[in-house]
């Protein structure tokens, strides 16, 4: 991970982190698609954990989660899935994004031993804050896993040395206060929200929640390290289903031509924005 | 903690009771969740905060809710003597109103001017629509398509009562995607917005806040008991969904080691059915809506649906002091079908003229179960924490009665 964003700096431009839901719309679909994902333009891929009940994220991101679960995936097909990955990409960070309970009901060390072994880079857990770093952060870390967390607009000065202390690989600055794929960012708000975060970290900040198309992309790549993009993706995966929730023929290209349009607009922001600043 | 020699010290300044409990929101909600507390920290140390309580719950809601023997049902079981709190006499009709004047009291302390809340069976959202209406706040109430279809009569309450009802269709569409839902809501609208939650969970420190505001019953019931039997009941039995009715009730009494407790869950068709709402006896340790708990959960740690013939015992988990207390043993908890609880529903109503809510219907049939073995001088106190008008047409439906 250290490396990608390090390279990143020296290309001069930001990532693009897409976003999918293992198992969506079922695993071997979901697996094409993840191994398409580098080709397209994917600089490190966040693959989400399928939970019943996702608190933190919008209509989207949520659909995707139940079609992943209707499908019947399990942790351990996630787990799978990176190590299948692996096999064939050992360059493209992967960074497992969900909620805590099914890790928990895993169990927390055979869980992080399993990640690790599968070639699993970073976790971001949505609803473990600073508070509960003792249930999951810290093991993980302990274990070389990057623990990624998020800041918000709500996360004020006080608190963000908290939010910093056990955070690593690079931070995830949630764009709007809201949930995923919803609202669109104001970007002269997030970019000055950035450079804020800038004064407190040397971690890489990447901008995620709201951005849905190539030219948002771009503005976010103007300004930060990373730009995540997720309901955007799913909803190509939904529109790309037949009536039985299968995928139709043509869904992996489809979306590979979805992240690489985001792809071009991160890489227009290396030319454009990036150079006069 | 388990090992103290007091029940009623927790949780600790994390929110934690013993492993149950914590914080588990996402980023955006920790701000907010961390201003709650320091509010409620500040108001519970202020007398002019607790006065206002006291004269909304004496003056509107219409505390002290009275202690009742019930005289037919101890003959009829002919075993110990039974004596039921009476909070389904409050206005509203349930005891969830008591929670909701001790949170908008905050919400307005806070200066906060939108009021969210979810709702299963509907009472929490009527009791929210009715304090939101008191005091002028405009309320959206967060409903399960699935539960606005069988709990139409609240629905149309909420609404007299100015409150927008919006219908939740994601997941299995019922109180916890309610729930889901307002938290949602809550993330999107940070800076105007507070949520009251209808029950004893959630992330800290709803748990303890709203224990604290149930515990009014408890109060009353321990002071109603000394004076009424000259010394305090030896067993306490309430029903469980959240919790907030029982812990409201147990509070009070936890460091009494003579006094029993029993929280009673649904078990719907039965626990070896897997249908049914009994998190407890059926569930494992786990987390959602911000804390760690018993939760009803498949072998992936997906959670699962819960059922039960009363909409408000239908939640797949349980408040976290609860789980902590089974665990500590202080508490012991059973569980009764939507059968048993039928049957019980109509022996109230037909030996006592109360017609109580299907949820303390699921307490009065664990009742039924032990009293008539229990000596004459057993003194059961049992929380009828609702009434049952909201229930007649699901329980006229399960009797094949058409209305």
């Amino acid at each position: 991970m250290e490396k990608r964003f390090a390279d990143l700096r020296s290309e001069g431009r930001a990532g693009l982190l897409p976003f999918i839901t293992a198992g969506d719309p079922d695993l071997a679909t979901s697996a094409a698609i993840l191994k398409s994902l580098p080709g397209a333009g994917a600089d490190v891929i966040e693959l989400g954990m399928p939970f019943s009940d996702p608190m933190a994220d919008g209509p989207a991101v949520q659909a995707s989660s139940q079609r992943s679960l209707k499908a019947g995936t399990k942790l351990r097909d996630v787990l799978s899935m990176v190590g299948e990955f692996r096999k064939s990409d050992q360059a493209t960070p992967i960074v497992l994004m969900g909620y805590f309970n099914p890790i928990y009901s895993y169990g927390v060390e055979p869980f992080i031993a399993d990640a690790v072994a599968a070639g699993v880079d970073g976790l971001i857990i949505v609803d473990l804050p600073p508070e509960e770093d003792a249930d999951f952060c810290i093991p993980a870390i302990t274990a070389g896993l990057h623990f990624i967390r998020l800041a918000a607009p709500t996360t004020d000065k006080n608190r963000l040395p908290q939010v910093l202390a056990n955070t690593s690989g690079f931070l995830y600055y949630v764009s709007i206060t809201g949930i995923t794929g919803t609202a669109s960012p104001d970007m002269d708000a997030v970019s000055t929200q950035v450079a804020r975060l800038r004064n407190s970290t040397d971690l890489p900040i990447a901008v995620g929640f709201g951005i849905k198309t190539p030219a948002q992309a771009e503005v976010v790549a103007g300004f930060a390290d990373g730009v995540a993009v997720g309901s955007a993706i799913v909803n190509e995966i939904a529109a790309n289903l037949d009536a039985k929730g299968k995928a139709k023929k043509g869904l992996v290209e489809k979306v590979s031509t979805l992240v690489q349009g985001l792809a071009d607009g991160v890489r227009a922001a290396a030319t454009s924005t990036r150079r006069a600043s | 903690m388990s090992e103290a020699n007091t029940f009623r010290s927790g949780p600790d300044e994390a929110g934690h009771f013993g492993i149950f409990g914590g914080r588990y929101v996402a980023e955006t909600l920790m701000p907010l969740v961390l201003e709650v507390e320091k509010a409620y920290r500040e108001a519970s140390k202020d007398a002019d905060f607790q006065a206002e309580i006291d004269y909304y719950f004496r003056d509107y809601v219409g505390r002290p809710s009275p202690l009742y023997f019930a005289e037919r049902l101890t003959r009829h079981f002919d075993g110990a003597k039974i004596y039921f709190k009476r909070d389904e006499l409050n206005h509203t009709g349930a005891h969830k109103i008591n929670n909701c004047i001790g949170q908008i009291l905050l919400a307005r302390r806070m200066g906060k001017t939108r009021i969210i809340a979810e709702t299963g069976a509907g009472q929490h959202g009527v009791a929210t629509a009715t304090v939101a209406a008191l005091f002028d706040l405009p309320c959206i109430v967060y409903m399960g398509k699935t539960d606005i279809e069988r709990q139409t009569p609240n629905v149309f309450r909420m609404k007299l009562l100015g409150a927008e009802v919006v219908p939740v269709t994601s997941g299995s569409a019922t109180l916890k995607d309610a729930m889901n839902e307002a938290l949602r809501d809550w993330v999107a609208n940070v800076d105007d917005t507070y949520y009251i939650i209808g029950t004893a969970a959630g992330p800290h420190p709803y748990p303890e806040m709203v224990r604290d505001f149930q515990s009014i019953i408890g109060r009353e019931a321990r002071e109603q008991m000394l004076q009424r039997e000259g010394r305090l009941p030896d067993q306490l039995v309430a029903c469980i969904g959240g919790g907030s009715n029982a812990i409201g009730l147990f509070h009070p009494f936890l460091d009494d080691s003579n006094v029993a407790m029993t929280g009673v869950e649904a078990a719907g068709h039965g626990l070896e059915t897997g249908q049914h709402a009994a998190s407890l006896a059926a569930g494992r340790p786990g987390v959602l809506h911000g804390n760690r708990t018993y939760l009803l959960q498949d072998d992936d740690g997906q959670i699962t649906e819960a059922h039960s013939i009363s909409a408000g015992l239908d939640y797949p988990g349980i408040g976290p002091e609860h789980s902590w207390l089974k665990e500590s043993g202080r508490v012991e908890y059973a569980s009764v079908t939507d059968a048993d609880a039928l049957d019980a529903f109509q022996l109230c109503s037909r030996l006592e003229g109360i017609i109580p809510a299907l949820e303390p219907s699921h307490a009065l049939a664990h009742v039924a179960r032990i009293a008539p073995d229990l000596p004459k001088d057993h003194i059961i106190l049992m929380n009828l924490c609702g009434r049952g008008d909201k229930d007649i047409f699901t329980v006229a439906e399960a009797l094949g009665v058409k209305i």
